[in-house]
């Protein structure tokens, strides 16, 4: 009977080690410091109607920076600082504490470690960050008021955090995540191999966000392809977007393999099937060929759009059109086209033979083809250039330099026989970080600086902001050059104990240095963050262009309001708003415009989605059917629902011009007595102490 | 006064970070100093093949990538706003002849490079076996939980982390696995790894060249005692390969079907282990315990 | 919607216009996402196939395709289907031209037919269990059942959206929201028979190939 009602839970599951106790804690801290403080705020129904239920893919895109920036700082960067830690301690002369031989973690703890570490900054950090800039900045580029389907959009959302909560369930109940490396790999993915839960919360959490990333993808291809403002041809659309759009069609293309792949592998471990089993005709090469045939292209889909930010950054800070549009685009295409069919060189020591193996290391190396050519196309636009060096222009160079080292030693890993050697070495671990970082978040870090303005309706602070790129770049540099070289001297990735006897101590000791240096990096950038916003009347955008910018979202007001545009304009060029601004902004006609309403439908079936994961994880079978029920109900519920908008007439939308443009009349009216120059880093630490002091000696939380 | 602290605050950065490349450089040397980059250091003509490969695709990413980063970081800096010297020119416009030579110079670079790496893939295909005079040495080699079996069939004998082989002869390194996730088999000096896995056999030829130890792993995650999955790897001369063989041969242990069943549960960190007597066509009746799974056999190509 | 909101008679009436146009532009768009996501399915498909194709020679010394299938009941099955998808191409005819009754009686038929094919599949499915063989006797028999029932499991959410939807035309009566709804289930309904016949082609002909 208790094996029906709770399936595989036990007493055993609650957490008793002391990273599952620390990690519980943390988490239940949080959860309750946040609570206590909206309720004393009386701020529920705001945070409800304002950002929770909300459809408004600004709102969305700031949520989804939020839980990617909590995941970034709270899991993944603590796990590489745990990594890099333990890689210094763990030479075969040092002590073991905690239960390691070597070091203060065990192997198998070691292992959890580095598979979370994969997992979060793929899914949940990279996707999150990249699928905000997307929700908040495409529609506003496009001259669009909404993505084509609001509810697919809150959907895939919350789906998104409920994956996010079932990764990180596992301190709660489970304590234990899978060891097996963030993909999985058969048959060490199988009950045989990884007997307990830690591998199902795996599947599940990369499944549920894997189904609300699909449904996203769908959405930002409707929205790109059927709403743009009129006028604007596939062929006059920013780079962002064909980075996006290019980006999307490749996530609709392989995200259902993995949805798929996924299902197979549950299907192994919970009703005993044979597609990756040792035993009874299983092939766990195809497991491999599968997982790949997702797995590259997932890293393409990430890059592309950041591929999009640059160019539009080094367009704007140049003061020039980009050079050779077409061939920037073309270039983008390019790389995703070619990105579906270069899997194999994942693992070309599993054996296929010289054949397959040639091709697969031609077409990757192809890829190197439009890429460079897109580095031509930022030459060509700096050249005979003006160009301004502020932050996000120094992310632009910052990410030349780490990604060229990807680059190229990508294409080095893309010749067979080097691979045989290179395959699974830090070497080869080095190669992606730097194009994961380099390209990808530094590309994140651009276009959030950049776009900073027009979200928040003030600049970021710059001088912190430098600080923090060189913070960046210095440890990077530190963390990640070491890491080619241990690879070249023969050292596999994974690893959390190595011979005293091979010389990699001092090595894995200036890595620890590089990502404490880079730690640093992310704090002033967090500081960059609150000095901004205590400076934010220094900083304020009145003009909703602080950049002089060049496309559609830059003639919005910032931050922009929820409409959108309070007329969508008419396009007739290329960088459209150069264009307008050239000729004339014309004079606005205000119209009826008809928004959707909020709904809390998302939140609903992602919960019910969540608890189906959950029930599976511990074979609480019944729980897994209400739930699923649970689910369709609220999908009937919603999609029945013909009543899911609301007009906002034309004479409210002029009110609501005139009450903002008289609050910028104000703003601008008012005497600027504030500094002239931005808040340095010394500055902020005395505001900081002394703001906290003054709360400590008020007691000022007792009046609330 | 902006203007003035912005050309000062460039010209500082560019030293810096020049410096500071500098400092990495010097750093890395003395730290390097007296270790083994065992890829760059080939003891095998697979490895010394690979390793000129290395050299070849470095040099020509290198002849590409130097100068168009060089390019970008110069006009970054030869155009930046403050230097009023500099033209500028925003409706610029690109002729043809332009636009041809940058999809040119790529694709030119990655022509030199797809003929080169078609070739040399199948040269140093693992599975081929390799041509010289002295007689191949076949070695079978199980991947266990979480250690190597290494079984001679010819001179009947086994052993577990250590592997002993004449120098300059090709030795295949017939590879499986029991009881155990996906292995790779690894010597880095002796040239690049291939997959163990079971069910399957995949060849891997290796030739050492240069006497001595090295050392091998397992460069896929296995479980638990990975990281411990080591072995030695030693390249003596044909006498000594000889004068081993008939020692290992007068040692008590021997390898039956009640000793493979022990060194099937898994352990970690094993010692080496030397077997006098080997259980007849063992790796044959390993493979054939998942032979009903699989109908093909890797490396016949 | 929202059309009576205006006193005056000229606005009321650009407003419907731009609200028929509002209309028109969104059915474009889900129709469009509709599609799109039947790629998707398409493509997770696919890999269901490919799976199938790989593994379906590892029977591990037991029975195999040729062995266990019936083709006249494979052949039934596919006409079955394909004579529901006709059913439901009249039924959505009828939608267009809001005529709620024939919608659903085409609809029903099609229900039915729909309910049929997935007895025979059952049946098929509790006779091969009935002899021993289960989603976890070997490799040919998790990827057969994992690709067929994949597609009996997308026939019966089908046919429960059929379901849903034939009680709110009964109940609302035939509006656009709802014909529109009709037209993505037909999508989706066609959809599931094409990917039908690939699978009596791969795993039902070819067993004997």
């Amino acid at each position: 009977m208790k094996e029906f009602l709770i399936g595989r839970l036990s007493m055993e599951a609650l957490p008793h080690e002391w990273f599952t106790i620390g990690g519980s804690a943390f988490f239940g801290a949080l959860i309750l410091a946040l609570v206590v403080i909206l309720t004393v705020t009386k701020r529920w129904g705001w945070l409800w109607k304002e950002w929770l239920t909300s459809v408004d893919p600004k709102k969305i895109g700031i949520m989804y920076f939020i839980v990617a920036g909590f995941m970034l700082i709270a899991r993944g960067g603590l796990e590489a600082l745990m990594m890099w830690l333990q890689q210094a301690l763990g030479s075969s002369d040092m002590p073991g504490f905690l239960g390691a031989s070597h070091g203060y973690l065990s192997a198998e703890h070691f292992q959890q470690i580095f598979t979370a570490h994969g997992n979060i900054m793929v899914f949940f950090v990279a996707m999150g960050f990249i699928f905000g800039l997307i929700n908040y900045i495409v529609p506003l580029q496009i001259g669009a008021r909404d993505l084509a389907s609001p509810f697919l959009n809150t959907l895939g959302f919350w789906l998104f955090v409920a994956g996010v909560v079932m990764v990180n369930m596992f301190f709660f109940v489970g304590g234990e995540y899978a060891a097996t490396g963030w993909l999985a790999v058969a048959p060490l993915s199988g009950t045989e191999f990884s007997p307990g839960t830690g591998m199902d919360y795996l599947i599940w959490s990369l499944q549920i966000s894997g189904i609300g990333t699909t449904l996203g993808a769908i959405n930002f291809i409707m929205t790109i392809l059927k709403m743009r403002a009129p006028g604007m041809t596939l062929w006059k659309m920013p780079a962002f977007t064909w980075g996006s759009l290019c980006s999307m069609i490749m996530a609709v293309t392989v995200f259902p393999l993995l949805t798929a792949t996924l299902f197979l592998v549950f299907f192994d471990r919970y009703f005993d099937t044979h597609f990756f089993t040792t035993a009874l005709g299983g092939n766990a090469m195809m497991y491999t060929n599968l997982i790949w045939m997702w797995g590259h292209p997932e890293v393409y889909i990430l890059v592309l759009p950041a591929y999009g930010v640059f160019t539009e950054i080094v367009s704007t800070f140049s003061r020039k059109a980009i050079a050779n549009y077409t061939s920037n685009i073309i270039g983008l295409i390019g790389v995703s086209l070619f990105a579906l069919s270069v899997w194999l060189h994942h693992f070309f020591t599993m054996g296929a033979g010289a054949d397959v193996n040639s091709f697969f290391g031609v077409m990757t190396i192809f890829i190197a083809i439009p890429t460079t050519v897109l580095v031509f196309t930022w030459i060509a636009t700096m050249y005979k250039g003006r160009i301004r060096m502020t932050t996000p222009m120094l992310w632009f160079l910052g990410f030349i330099a780490v990604f060229t080292f990807g680059g190229v030693t990508g294409v080095m890993l893309a010749v067979p026989p080097v691979d045989f050697q290179f395959h699974n070495s830090l070497f080869l671990v080095a190669h992606f970080h730097s194009n994961v970082i380099g390209g990808v978040l530094f590309g994140v870090f651009a276009g959030i600086s950049y776009w900073f303005p027009k979200i928040a309706g003030y600049r970021l602070n710059e001088r912190l902001g430098r600080y923090a790129f060189w913070c960046w770049m210095i440890g990077f540099s530190l963390s990640f050059i070491p890491m080619y070289i241990l690879g070249l001297m023969g050292a596999t990735r994974r690893l959390d104990t190595y011979d005293a006897s091979s010389g990699w101590q001092p090595f894995y000791v200036l890595m620890l240095i590089g990502g404490i240096i880079i730690a640093v990096g992310v704090a002033l950038q967090l500081a960059q963050i609150i000095a901004s916003v205590i400076q934010k009347r220094r900083l304020h955008d009145s003009t909703g262009d602080p950049w002089e910018g060049r496309t559609l979202e830059w003639a919005v007001p910032s931050p922009a309001p929820s409409y959108n545009f309070a007329t969508i304009p008419q396009v007739t060029t290329r960088d459209a708003y150069w264009e307008m601004k050239k000729q004339g902004i014309p004079a606005r006609k205000f119209e009826d415009i008809r928004m959707p309403k909020n709904t809390a439908s998302g939140i609903y079936i992602s919960i019910f989605a969540f608890l189906v994961g959950f029930a599976l994880v511990w074979h609480i079978n019944w729980l897994a059917i209400v739930s699923l029920i649970g689910a369709i109900v609220c999908v009937i519920a919603r999609t029945f629902n013909d009543d899911t908008e609301y007009v906002v007439t034309a004479a409210e939308v002029e009110k609501m011009e005139e009450t903002r443009m008289a609050k910028v009349r104000a703003l601008h009216a008012e005497k600027d007595t504030g500094p002239d120059e931005d808040m340095g880093l010394l500055e902020f630490i005395k505001l900081v102490i002394t703001w906290a002091l003054n709360v400590i000696r008020t007691r000022r939380w007792r009046n609330q | 006064m902006t203007k003035q602290t912005d050309k000062s605050r460039q010209n500082r950065a560019i030293l810096y970070v020049v410096l500071w490349v500098f400092v990495l450089v010097l750093l890395f040397a003395v730290l390097l100093n007296g270790t083994d980059i065992r890829m760059l250091n080939p003891k095998g003509f697979v490895a010394q093949e690979e390793f000129k490969l290395i050299v070849f695709t470095t040099a020509v990413l290198l002849a590409i990538a130097v100068p168009t980063l060089f390019f970008l970081y110069f006009f970054a800096w030869k155009y930046r706003e403050s230097n009023t010297k500099a033209k500028f020119d925003p409706d610029k416009k690109h002729g043809k002849f332009f636009i041809f030579c940058l999809w040119a110079i790529p694709v030119v670079f990655m022509l030199v490079l797809a003929p080169v790496m078609w070739v040399a893939t199948h040269k140093l295909e693992p599975q081929k076996s390799i041509d010289s005079e002295n007689k191949t040495l076949t070695v079978q080699v199980i991947a266990l939980r979480w250690k190597w079996l290494f079984i001679y069939p010819e001179q009947h004998i086994a052993t577990v982390n250590y592997v002993q082989v004449p120098v300059d002869t090709p030795v295949e390194f017939d590879l499986t696995a029991d009881d155990m996730p996906m292995s790779s088999f690894w010597v880095p000096h002796w040239g690049g790894q291939l997959y163990a896995m079971t069910g399957m056999t995949n060849k891997l030829n290796l030739v050492p060249t240069t006497l001595g130890d090295s050392t091998g792993s397992s460069a896929e995650i296995n479980g638990k005692g990975f990281a411990g999955m080591k072995f030695t790897a030693r390249a003596s001369s044909k006498q000594d390969f000889d004068a081993w063989v008939r020692h290992v041969k007068q040692l008590p242990g021997v390898l039956d079907m009640v000793e493979y069943e022990s060194l099937l549960k898994p352990s970690e960190n094993n010692p080496s282990a030397f077997y006098s007597m080997t259980e007849a066509d063992l790796y044959d009746k390993v493979l054939m315990k998942y032979m009903g799974s699989h109908d093909h056999h890797m490396g016949q190509e | 919607m929202g059309v009576e909101r205006y006193k005056d008679k000229t606005m009321a009436e650009s407003v419907a216009t731009s609200e028929m146009n509002h209309e028109a532009a969104a059915n474009d768009r889900v129709m469009f996402g509709f599609w799109v996501y039947l790629m998707t399915d398409l493509l997770m498909f696919a890999v269901l196939f490919a799976v199938y194709a790989v593994l379906h020679g590892n029977t591990e010394g037991g029975p195999g395709g040729s062995d266990l299938f019936s083709q006249p009941l494979a052949l039934a099955e596919t006409l079955i289907l394909l004579t529901s998808s006709f059913t439901c191409g009249i039924g959505m005819i009828a939608a267009r031209r809001g005529n709620k009754n024939q919608v659903l009686v085409w609809f029903g038929i099609t229900f039915l037919l729909g309910l049929a094919f997935l007895s025979l599949e059952l049946q098929e499915f509790a006779e091969f269990i009935r002899e021993g063989h289960a989603l976890s006797s070997n490799a040919f028999f998790s990827s057969f059942f994992v690709l067929v029932g994949t597609h009996g499991l997308h026939i019966i959410s089908g046919l429960f959206w059929m379901f849903v939807t034939l009680v709110f035309v009964l109940v609302r009566g035939l509006n656009r929201h709802l014909v529109r709804k009709l037209a993505l289930l037909s999508l989706f309904w066609h959809f599931l028979d094409i990917v039908w016949i690939f699978i009596f082609t791969i795993v039902y002909l070819m067993a004997y190939v």
